[in-house]
């Protein structure tokens, strides 16, 4: 399979990546050189194999159900672009 | 002092013990290499005087007769740890100035055991390349120099290119993504470092560099505060420049953690007391696949050496079939950027990082991450958000993580054989030139990891060992494939290489 270059326009998108027009052509020959490259995949015999769900067999670890860290939103956000008042702040979303 | 830094981890380890120098001196000794070492761009941040602070501690320590496991040991720390108060960049724009407010367990460990901070290492930015050429902070020189090349001309180069704001074309990679951990490691800038694999990142640079990479079971190391790349493949481990020096790291760094689920409830072993354990005995299976057409004759060469010297050590050689193999790179490079897609989303301008504006909260996402990620991260994470999208997901993704588990039962079949390792080749040729592959296809790049790759894709350990040098002179390593959790025997196979094939001579400082 390959991609178009509406395709490529849309995965960016999708991936919240802006992608300038002059960037199309680039990007969509190097996604379909990826993509046939793992065109291979599709002379192997999946049928009745099982997806991997896990790496290592083992039963997923579980914890107590209580508050293990908390009070640190100085610590949260310390790193933020824009805070207020322990809030993080965005572009007005809800008009 | 400067022969300090010449010690191997085990050597400091033992010379601090017998008060031969102390901690300080040690520090101090790095310190002053890594700061003459900055042509190499193998750092990122130096933390000298953290460094200082740790060394004076561990003093008091030893003078108390209290030294800890890795008491008073000079390491460098890939820039993919979180390091509490301490910047981490995962070698992109995007985390900008990110300082984290908690550390990484791996790293944690460290510190509770008495190892010194030298700094953050150079890397592929979010770990995805390998030759450290993505990195936000500009590519690793190798210590290696191509054949035909002097101190002057290289010290020439660098300079140059620094200048015009290019790369120094023409001298050599040292892997990636954890370059800047084996370009310090074999340049003498620390005693080992902290690395991360999740196609073949420790592995294929400690190849590069002449230098020990293990990267163990996947939930052996805790992933947490690790810059996540694709979760399901990502693995802690060490870089040093002996297979004992690994042991020792990896003992501490090792160990189950309440923060990652994924981390295995299993005793960490004495990985050291394994290392002169010999291989009498043990089966070793030579796999066909792995001879791949067109590969140089000196790696074939190296391969049919590394089992006649485990053969001569005691062990049996076997020789084996893993019939999927061709199929892992292609599955990973499905699989690691579905996760890559998934991991990276959560770099959107709001909580950290870097924030490019927008007309609405959209555009700013797409503005930031135009901006913030490089061309490989962005050409991965769309591929993930390809292949994972509607419609596309059955055909890519499932049919990937379906052929992950016939990977997975071929090496399960061979252990249930009685196969106790695997022996390969680490990589398909030696380290090549910066600029060299990056302007090519990028499959080119990818095929790199074709050795290393199925080793995540399955969750085994592996091991790179430096076996020899090939015709220009630059290292060759062979990888070591074992059963889950069982580095131990890794260690005692890659002791057995060593000792047949010598301890690497490292290049001489040209950099300084």
């Amino acid at each position: 399979m390959s991609v178009d270059a509406a395709t490529v326009k849309r995965v960016a998108h999708l991936a919240r990546i802006a992608l300038p027009e002059s960037e199309v052509e680039r990007m969509q020959g190097e996604l379909n050189a990826i993509l046939s490259f793992v065109e291979e995949l599709s002379k192997v015999d999946i049928e009745g194999v099982e997806p991997m769900t896990s790496v290592t067999p083992m039963r997923l670890k579980l914890r107590e159900d209580n508050v293990s860290e908390g009070g640190i939103a100085d610590a949260i956000v310390a790193n933020a672009p824009l805070s207020e008042d322990h809030f993080f702040a965005v572009p007005k979303v809800v008009e | 002092m400067a022969e300090l830094i010449e010690l191997g981890l085990a050597e400091a380890r033992d010379g601090l013990k017998a008060k031969r120098f102390s901690a300080t001196e040690l520090a101090k000794a790095h310190i002053s290499a890594v700061e003459h070492a900055r042509l190499l761009n193998a750092y990122v941040l130096e933390t000298p005087d953290l460094a200082l602070a740790q060394a004076a501690d561990s003093d008091h320590r030893l003078a108390r007769g209290e030294a800890r496991a890795l008491e008073g040991l000079p390491l460098g720390i890939k820039d993919l740890f979180c390091t509490k108060g301490v910047r981490t960049t995962a070698g992109s724009n995007i985390l900008g100035g990110f300082t984290p407010g908690y550390e990484s367990t791996v790293t944690s460990q460290l510190w509770r055991d008495g190892a010194v901070m030298l700094g953050k290492l150079n890397c592929d930015e979010f770990a995805m390349g390998s030759s450290n050429e993505t990195s936000a902070f500009g590519p690793v020189v190798s210590p290696w120099l191509p054949p035909n090349w002097d101190g002057t001309r290289a010290r020439g180069m660098i300079v140059k290119a620094t200048a015009d704001g290019g790369v120094p074309e023409g001298l050599l990679v040292p892997g990636g993504s954890s370059g800047g951990s084996a370009a310090a490691v074999a340049a003498r800038l620390c005693l080992a470092a902290t690395a991360t694999d999740t196609g073949g990142s420790i592995r294929q640079p400690a190849a590069f560099t002449g230098t020990v990479g293990l990267k163990p079971t996947y939930g052996r190391c805790s992933r947490f505060g690790i810059v996540a790349f694709a979760s399901s493949l990502d693995q802690a481990g060490p870089i040093g420049r002996s297979v004992r020096d690994c042991a020792i790291l990896l003992r501490s760094m090792a160990g189950p953690d309440p923060r990652d689920s994924t981390s295995v409830d299993i005793a960490v072993p004495d990985f050291e007391a394994a290392v002169s354990r010999g291989v009498k005995g043990l089966k070793i299976g030579i796999p066909k696949e792995y001879r791949l057409d067109g590969m140089p004759n000196e790696i074939e060469r190296l391969w049919g050496e590394g089992a006649d010297w485990l053969k001569r050590a005691g062990a049996e050689i076997v020789d084996i079939s893993l019939p999927h193999t061709s199929f892992a790179l292609p599955a990973y490079y499905i699989v690691a950027p579905a996760e890559a897609s998934s991991n990276l989303a959560r770099y959107d301008g709001v909580r950290y990082g870097l924030r490019v504006p927008g007309r609405d909260v959209i555009e700013m996402y797409e503005n930031t991450r135009a901006a913030g990620f490089g061309r490989e991260v962005k050409r991965r994470v769309m591929i993930g958000a390809y292949v994972l999208s509607a419609g596309y997901y059955d055909a890519y993704y499932l049919r990937a993580q379906k052929t992950r588990t016939l990977i997975k039962r071929d090496f399960e079949k061979v252990f249930a054989d009685g196969i106790d390792a695997i022996l390969t080749p680490a990589t398909p040729s030696a380290a090549f030139g910066i600029g060299e592959k990056s302007a090519a296809s990028p499959i080119e790049m990818y095929l790199n990891d074709v050795f290393t790759v199925t080793v995540n894709m399955a969750g085994l350990p592996g091991i790179s060992v430096p076996a020899g040098l090939d015709g220009k002179g630059l290292p060759l390593g062979l990888q070591l494939i074992g059963r889950p959790f069982d580095e131990e025997t890794l260690f005692a196979a890659g002791q057995a290489i060593e000792d047949a094939a010598g301890r690497m001579s490292l290049p001489k400082v040209w950099w300084a």
